[in-house]
């Protein structure tokens, strides 16, 4: 391979866009990095798209602005895109592509991982059954996040999605259990001001030394934004398969990252799918997302948190269609419930975590968690149904149950999707209050739960119907 | 075998053009690259072709060799497939696990069935007998449930000239001699290999008289599938169409499963291989792996092998349907395999139709729902077995009008139409039975009046139109409020609630519930529908539908669901004798009070 590297063309025939075209190549292989070095004396770095006739295709990370077909030279590596990883990453701050940009000590690698990892084999994961406590009660009691997870949060311009995050990094936690773990940050084209915000809160609760921050700002190239969740995933799979962490990832804003990833194919003239998207969206995001998890046999495990805004808050729009595909639930946020000034106004009606049910119920969060969750649910669901009606005919035309069901929904948003931002709930505070909400109904009202269950929470007085 | 060797010329992705590969064919499968990556020919021109490759091919350079084996893409068939796990071209899992641990590597090559171990041999011809392709010469108890039967392979007709005796062999031991007419002698071993592409001969197809059920009311009773038939379920992320599928896997009454998870989640096949073991098949009592085999390529395994894993799985449920097996084959999700072919076929350049679709789409799936059916089996006795296929489909935006949803529909004969304001409200199974139907309906009747009871239409009929009804209803409730109803109409309202949330819904998550046995729907159904016309008649002659809410056997029906299988005819029974009491005195009251002159005529 390194006789390879000592070659440098210089037979660059078509700038365009993120590619460069190199004429006159020889055994180039797919997907291998290239090193180039622009005619200001800049190295710049690329991978191969497309080889073969003599002819390479490569997408240039950093954009190709001040490239020429003259001057610039191309050398390919022989190798395909790897991240130095050690576990002294943690604490630390790199680029979008794993350079460190703080004023720390160079880091000494341990090993050297391709970038885009491997597919975990269906036989060796280990289905995700331990809750993890965020403190949110429409987290934790309507749809739980289980350790191995990927569950992302669909938001919109304006909504206080990155609160909500650095709410949930301060307070998760597996009650009754301290765990080495660690959150690697993966920031693709976000602003420098919300990166701040990310990095200060991490701060304040001591979680910065057990944080890696890979940061691609808004200003800073596009394209680079393809390798920056890889390069995280990567050092994430390192920290917990390597030194058994169990890892928080972030990312965000993933609708930046396809974003670089339309404007590659755009180049490449392929046919597009919806919106311009290619049509290989899913797969290539479902090569992001699949990389959380759990391994049999070993201790370390990735929870990956996915931020993404959806244009025009449209749920249906390629980037939040494609990840609810993958992941497993999604969070979305609400403009009405943050009009009606609800923090956090996640929106129960569509947010979902399929991992919850084997999270949840005796020896994980409580028993009675399955039927508080759906009666709870049961309600909202009529509460607002009940609100559209009044609109139209007014309350008086109520029945006293009808009644009951409007009052619900209100202390519902209110008290239980509603808490404050620095309101740390345990499960068994949120399901409490799960029942004392309940009481706003008689027993007989409560079809999805068991009489059983109604007797234990009268008793234990979470439950007090008139 | 000639193995010709060729170079590659260029790459893009799973795509690989080759030249100087001599005669090769088209669905070939071929070695790629010096890592000998498995690649499939899927265009030949003249001096090159064109290779889709099941294993990522970064590294890979021009130049470097391609390697052909003269085989096309196939599947070993025997014993040893039930309770395996595999990739997408039949590798087993725990295999490559064993070999390139818990990440999967690339160029890695096993077979999908075990040549070492020994399996109890049946024979069950003689010598002299005379015997042509699909008979059967003898089987193995392969699991506690499903015998494999061992078939005379096409090609071979003749004279049994040698049998073994009764005795472990393996799978590519000879067990059998067959001489045909020209005098040659064939050997016969119990290990076939077949291959993917075409589907498997049979005799003919036999109509499709017997439902398969799913243990899911709302199927069952609504829009219930056929043994052999074919169906879809489309719907967006989170409506249910895993959950769905893999109840089927659990619970269906066919003899043998094979699920495929074509580009979905790595999880949901993990929890199918960590809860199905331990689960029973309500049939036989046994571990329902031990009826069932999965196919496993997950969305971020290559895509080309995702194309493929459909066609590997239905080449398995032929086998096992030529042994006389009703076989239901479960695809999650159809809709990711198109797209597979989409990429494959955006890389080719070929010209696209809709939303970047090859033209050739709709073709595709057509053949591939043809493989399902009900069919006389090849061979002298009279084996039918059947093939019934239910896929999944993602439509984007969970809008049904997309191509892949619309191809769909109209090959397939059942739709099960998933509804995301149903799943929002937590309305599992969240399937809208106002818009899914099924065209098995009227050939299934038969047999529902037969096996359940012979009011079982009268029953679907009046629920369906209870539903239709209550739909209309609240499009009323919601310009001009409640109180503008009849009571009539109010009632119509509460027994559509009693179907819904007493009959319809049904958790996957309910230890009880998850099943319901087909007299157990029957009857839950028919004490709904008795309810609601005994409210219309108490409401026709002058009583409020909330006196009879506050009727205490209400609170009975809703629990119905949890009674146990084994013991729901008592819970049943006593259900209708206490509604039957309960209205007596109503009446009792009514006329005491003078309120109604007579009970209305029965
Ligand atoms: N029949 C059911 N009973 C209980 N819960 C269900 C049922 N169907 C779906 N769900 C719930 O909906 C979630 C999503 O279902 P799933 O089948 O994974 O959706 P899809 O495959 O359509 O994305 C499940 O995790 C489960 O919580
Ligand atoms: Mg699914």
């Amino acid at each position: 391979m390194s006789k390879k590297s000592s070659v440098a063309y210089r037979t660059v025939s078509d700038v365009s866009g993120p590619l460069l075209v190199v004429e006159g190549t020889h055994n180039v292989s797919y997907n291998e990095v290239v090193r180039i070095r622009a005619p200001s004396g800049e190295l710049l770095t690329g991978t191969v798209l497309e080889t073969g006739r003599g002819r390479a295709v490569i997408q240039v990370f950093e954009g190709t602005s001040g490239l020429d077909t003259d001057v610039t030279a191309v050398r390919f590596t022989g190798e395909t895109l790897k991240l130095p990883v050690s576990s002294e990453i943690l604490g630390r701050v790199l680029d979008g592509s794993g350079n460190p940009l703080d004023d720390g000590p160079k880091l000494t690698a341990e090993d050297h991982w391709d970038i885009y990892g491997s597919p975990i084999n269906p036989y060796a994961r280990q289905y995700p059954r331990q809750p993890i406590q965020t403190g949110l009660s429409v987290i934790d009691g309507l749809n739980t996040l289980v350790r191995g997870q990927k569950l992302p949060i669909f938001s919109g311009s304006g909504l206080p999605h990155n609160r909500i995050a650095a709410q949930i990094v301060r307070q998760s936690k597996i009650p009754g259990e301290e765990g080495e773990f660690a959150i690697v940050f993966a920031a693709m084209g976000i602003t420098a001001t919300e990166a701040q915000y990310f990095m200060k809160s991490f701060e304040e609760t001591g979680a910065l030394e057990h944080t890696t921050l890979f940061l691609n700002l808004a200003n800073d190239p596009a394209i680079e934004r393809i390798i920056t969740p890889r390069a995280a995933l990567t050092a994430a799979e390192y920290l917990a398969y390597e030194s058994d962490m169990h890892v928080l990832v972030i990312l965000t804003d993933m609708t930046n990252y396809a974003e670089a990833l339309r404007e590659i194919s755009a180049a490449r003239s392929e046919v597009p799918g919806r919106r311009g998207y290619p049509g290989y969206l899913y797969t290539d995001l479902s090569l992001i997302y699949e990389r959380a998890g759990r391994i049999n046999g070993r201790n370390g495990t990735i929870t990956q948190m996915p931020i993404l805004s959806m244009p025009q808050d449209d749920m249906t729009h390629p980037i939040p269609d494609l990840t609810g595909y993958i992941t497993e639930g999604q969070l979305p946020l609400s403009r009405g419930l943050h009009r009606r000034g609800v923090y956090p106004p996640i929106d129960p009606g569509p947010s979902l975590s399929r991992l919850m049910k084997e999270g949840i119920g005796e020896g994980m969060t409580r028993f009675d968690h399955k039927e508080v969750q759906a009666q709870l649910y049961y309600g909202y669901s009529e509460g607002i149904d009940l609100r559209d009606l009044v609109a139209v005919v007014g309350s008086e035309a109520l029945t006293d149950r009808d009644q009951k069901y409007l009052k619900f929904a209100d202390r519902f948003e209110a008290e239980f999707i509603g808490q404050g931002e620095f309101e740390d709930r345990s499960f068994e505070q949120t399901l409490d209050l799960g029942w004392n909400l309940l009481s706003e109904f008689p027993e007989r009202e409560l079809k999805r739960c068991d009489p059983d269950t109604i007797s234990w929470a009268k008793e234990r007085g979470a439950y007090r119907a008139a | 075998m000639s193995h010709g060797i060729g170079r590659i010329e260029s790459i893009a992705g799973p795509v690989v053009r080759c030249v100087g590969l001599p005669s090769v064919r088209m669905y070939e499968v071929v070695r790629v690259g010096e890592q000998q990556l498995i690649g499939e020919v899927i265009e030949v021109g003249e001096g090159t072709c064109t290779v889709q490759v099941y294993e990522e091919t970064s590294g890979v350079a021009p130049g470097e060799p391609v390697e052909s084996t003269g085989d096309s893409l196939s599947v070993e068939l025997g014993p040893g497939l039930l309770g395996s796990i595999y990739d997408g071209i039949q590798r087993p899992l725990p295999e490559l696990r064993e070999m390139s641990g818990d990440f999967i590597s690339r160029g890695l090559t096993v077979e999908g069935i075990d040549k070492e171990k020994k399996w109890e041999f049946k024979p069950l011809v003689k010598i002299g007998d005379k015997v042509e392709p699909g008979d059967v010469i003898g089987e193995v108890p392969e699991t506690q449930i499903i015998t494999s039967k061992i078939l005379v392979p096409l090609g071979v007709r003749g004279e049994v000239v040698e049998i073994v005796s009764p005795g472990e062999y393996t799978v590519v031991e000879t067990i059998c001699k067959v001489k045909d007419s020209h005098g040659d002698v064939h050997d016969v071993v119990m290990l076939q290999r077949t291959p993917v592409r075409i589907g498997r001969p049979f005799k003919g197809r036999v109509p499709m008289d017997t439902p398969l059920i799913t243990g899911q009311r709302v199927i069952d009773t609504f829009m219930p599938q056929a043994k052999g038939g074919t169906g879809a379920i489309p719907g967006g992320f989170g409506t249910g169409k895993t959950v769905t599928l893999h109840q089927f896997a659990k619970w269906a009454d066919a003899q043998v499963v094979v699920y495929v998870g074509c580009g979905e989640r790595g999880n949901e096949m993990t929890e199918a291989l960590e809860e199905w073991p331990h689960l029973k098949d309500p049939q036989s009592g046994r571990p329902l792996m031990e009826r069932t085999v999965l196919i496993a390529n997950t969305s971020n395994m290559p895509v080309a092998a995702r194309e493929a894993s459909i066609y590997v799985a239905v080449t398995l449920a032929e086998y096992f349907r030529d042994q006389g097996y009703d076989v239901a084959l479960m695809a999650d999700s159809t809709s990711r395999w198109a797209e597979a072919l989409r990429e494959i076929s955006g890389r080719l350049g070929q010209l696209p139709s809709e939303e970047g679709y090859p033209a050739y789409l709709g073709s595709r799936l057509a053949q591939f729902y043809e493989r399902g059916g009900r069919v006389k089996a090849l061979g002298s006795g009279n084996r039918l077995g059947s093939i019934t296929i239910c896929g999944a489909v993602s439509p984007p935006g969970g809008d049904f009008s997309e191509p892949v949803t619309q191809a769909t529909l109209r090959i397939v004969k059942v739709f099960w139409a998933l509804d995301k304001d149903l799943a929002a409200r937590r309305f599992f199974p969240a399937i809208n039975s106002l818009t899914s139907y099924s065209l098995y309906q009227n050939t299934l009747e038969e047999w529902h009046k037969e096996n359940l009871g012979a009011d079982w239409p009268e029953l679907v009929t009046e629920a369906m139109a209870l539903l239709q009804k209550d739909q209309e209803l609240r499009e009323i409730v919601q310009l001009v409020g409640p109180d503008a109803l009849p009571e009539s109409e109010r009632a119509t309202l509460e027994a559509a609630r009693m179907i819904k949330e007493d009959f319809l819904t049904q958790s996957a998550l309910h230890e009880i519930d998850t099943y319901c046995p087909p007299g157990k729907t029957y009857r839950m159904l028919r004490v709904i529908i008795n309810f609601a016309r005994k409210m219309a008649e108490a409401v026709s002659v002058g009583v409020h539908v909330r006196r009879l809410l506050e009727f205490s056997v209400l609170d009975n029906i809703a629990r119905m669901k949890i009674a146990p299988w084994d013991s729901y005819d008592s819970t049943l029974d006593a259900i209708e004798t206490k509604m039957e009491r309960e209205f007596q005195t109503l009446y009792q009251e009514l006329s005491d009070s003078g309120m109604v002159m007579s009970k209305p005529a029965e």
